[in-house]
């Protein structure tokens, strides 16, 4: 059943993702102020959720190792969560180039996404970085997941700090209006999502996949010697 | 005093006892702390605002934090006995509880000197930012210790644990300065209070994975 | 008391301890040696439960706080005094009449009259006394010392020599050491790491 998934998954994101991008550049209605460039917003807003969901299957796999002390939790919370990492990228990536094409400028401190997963992305890394500077075993993986836990409970923190700050911060500059989305653009939305979600379910069976061949990989080579 | 409030108490009373003997701390904290306050004052123009100026003040807070913190399980981690703790506590949270109790003596120690010093130096402080401070420090504290201890099971202590702690305590400059300089600073006070309780109930919880296996 | 079976412990890619099978009954005494580097260190700090295993099983019969550990380091604040170190541990591990059992082990082991001054004034082989002091404070049913004589003077391992006999057949011992023929006497069982 495993050896079939991955493939699966592969196939069906790009159906499913190859589908949604096809609706959003040519099929879904203009939107009125913004033009063109509003599409960017069929693949921005699919990412940044799916790198939320990916955090959050993180930390599912995180609180999973913390329970039951079973260290293939490790690996699979650590994929999730490098997968998630990937998407936020993606996210700061997008979210800039559509502020360049939107406004002109390459970031605006006022797009609360794009500050949200700027410190996501500042947290995260620090997870990478925590993981690289300890040593493998059951001490590292604890912390990572202690860490994991820590990111998902600050998102919707830094969220509403983010909100609180913008009082003071910088006055509301830009605004664009919020999705009173025609249902033919719902409609694609939805499609973008959910090519987003199995493209991201399909790399993380893969990475867990490979990460996994090379751990076999050792133990036999350590059973041979 | 029985049991796990026992812990904490004897556990407390070392982290105090050890923050007082290291006799050189004190002063040199309180030497760190004017210092960058009058680096600030040289790196504000003269026209600057008096928000711009707290806004400083809370570099200043953070900055002290992450020194207290870097030195916050230095003397466990070199002699091991964080090792001798984990296998004498019942409930390895009560070395974190009283880890942070010795962390937020460090930091009101520091603010003690520096809130008078920044009213000295740029503008008078309400009470609002004295509240915001205060709330601010069980934060840095719960949190910090945390990490701190993450930090020092790893092979980059010191560049690790800033690494670690500046994404989380950004919605706690949020928090202060938004108190500090906003006519209504109810929302941000209750704001910061909210962070205490969701983090500082995480921290507890997690500590003793983070010190056992 | 202490039931083992492939116990394994790696650290990254490297395999400390791979296939231990271990069995020691209540109140026996083992001897574990091995060159430097065979895991004499990792076996005792995971039967102290401060490792996991990687792999295997091991079950011991005794409670955190009845285990009695002694590593290489003495486990000790430097900038605290013995009696205060002492005091801390005692109040962790709950024993009862504390200041009596502390007194009378600082006697014991010579350093009642150091017992205000702070660690870090003292000499190599009375951190390792303060340590053993440690380490039998709370009355364990298991003790575990890793190369317990290394640090020692002569007349601290004289005392160890006593403690050792005392506890042989009274507590459950787990020894590592260099040297063989000092535990011979008094060892059940020799575990050898190769």
């Amino acid at each position: 059943m495993r050896n079939n998934l991955g493939p699966a998954l592969a196939v069906g994101a790009l159906l499913v993702l190859g589908t949604g991008l096809v609706l959003a550049l040519f099929w879904a209605p203009e939107d009125a102020d913004q033009g063109f460039s509003q599409r960017i917003f069929y693949v921005h807003v699919p990412i940044a959720l799916t790198a939320y969901a990916c955090f959050g299957w993180g930390a599912w796999k995180a609180l999973r190792l913390l329970w039951t002390r079973e260290a293939r939790y490790d690996l699979e919370s650590y994929t999730a969560i490098h997968m998630g990492t990937i998407f936020g990228v993606l996210v700061l990536v997008t979210g800039s180039i559509w502020a360049k094409v939107s406004w002109g400028i390459w970031w605006s401190w006022s797009e609360r996404q794009l500050v949200l997963f700027l410190v996501l992305f500042l947290f995260y890394s620090a997870y990478f970085m925590l993981r690289y500077s300890t040593d493998p075993g059951p001490r590292r993986a604890n912390m990572s997941a202690v860490y994991a836990l820590f990111g998902v409970v600050l998102i919707p923190v830094s969220f509403l700090a983010i909100r609180l700050a913008e009082n003071f911060i910088h006055p509301v500059v830009f605004t664009r209006d919020g999705p009173q989305m025609a249902g033919s653009m719902f409609f694609v939305f939805c499609v973008c999502l959910a090519g987003m979600l199995l493209l991201a379910a399909a790399l993380y069976q893969a990475e867990l996949a490979g990460k996994r061949l090379d751990a076999r990989v050792r133990e036999l080579r350590e059973a041979l010697a | 005093m029985s049991g796990y409030l026992g812990d904490v108490a004897a556990l407390a009373r070392t982290s105090l006892l050890l923050e007082l003997r290291q006799r050189d701390t004190v002063p040199a904290m309180v030497l760190f702390v004017v210092s960058a306050l009058v680096v600030f004052r040289f790196s504000l123009p003269a026209d600057a605002s008096d928000l711009a100026a707290l806004g400083l003040l809370w570099i200043a807070i953070v900055f002290t934090a992450i020194l207290a913190l870097t030195r916050a399980f230095v003397a466990e981690r070199d002699q091991r006995v964080l090792d001798g703790l984990v296998l004498a506590t019942a409930d390895r949270s009560a070395i974190w509880l009283g880890k942070v109790a010795g962390v937020l003596a460090f930091l009101v120690l520091a603010e003690l000197v520096a809130l008078p010093a920044f009213a000295l130096f740029f503008a008078p402080i309400g009470w609002e930012t004295v509240a915001a401070v205060a709330l601010a420090n069980v934060g840095i504290a719960a949190v910090g210790t945390l990490l701190a201890a993450m930090a020092a099971a790893s092979r980059a202590r010191e560049l690790l644990l800033p690494l670690l702690f500046l994404p989380l305590v950004i919605p706690v400059v949020v928090g202060g300065v938004g108190a500090s300089v906003e006519p209504d600073p109810g929302r941000y006070l209750a704001f910061l209070g909210l962070y205490d309780l969701i983090f500082a109930i995480l921290a507890w919880a997690s500590f003793d994975y983070v010190v056992a296996e | 008391m202490i039931r083992a079976r492939g116990l394994e412990r790696r650290f990254g890619d490297k395999r400390v301890l791979a296939g231990l099978d271990l069995d020691v009954a209540a109140g026996g005494f083992v001897a574990v040696t091995g060159p430097n580097g065979s895991g004499k260190s990792t076996l005792l700090a995971l039967l102290a439960g401060l490792l996991a295993p990687t792999g295997g099983e091991l079950e011991i019969e005794a409670r955190r706080n009845e285990v009695g550990y002694l590593a290489h380091e003495p486990l000790v604040y430097r900038e605290l005094s013995a009696l205060e170190n002492l005091e801390l541990y005692g109040r962790l591990y709950r024993v009862p009449e504390r200041r009596e059992r502390i007194g009378m082990l600082l006697e014991r082991y010579g350093l009642w009259p150091v017992r205000h001054e702070r660690v870090s004034a003292y000499s190599r082989g009375m951190a390792q006394r303060l340590a053993l002091c440690r380490t039998l404070l709370h009355d364990p049913s298991l003790v575990l010392l890793d190369e317990p004589y290394s640090a020692l003077d002569a007349d601290g391992a004289r005392l160890l020599d006593a403690e050792l006999a005392a506890l042989t057949g009274e507590r459950t011992l787990v020894v590592s050491t260099h040297d063989p023929d000092r535990v011979r006497p008094l060892a059940t069982q020799a575990v050898s790491l190769a």
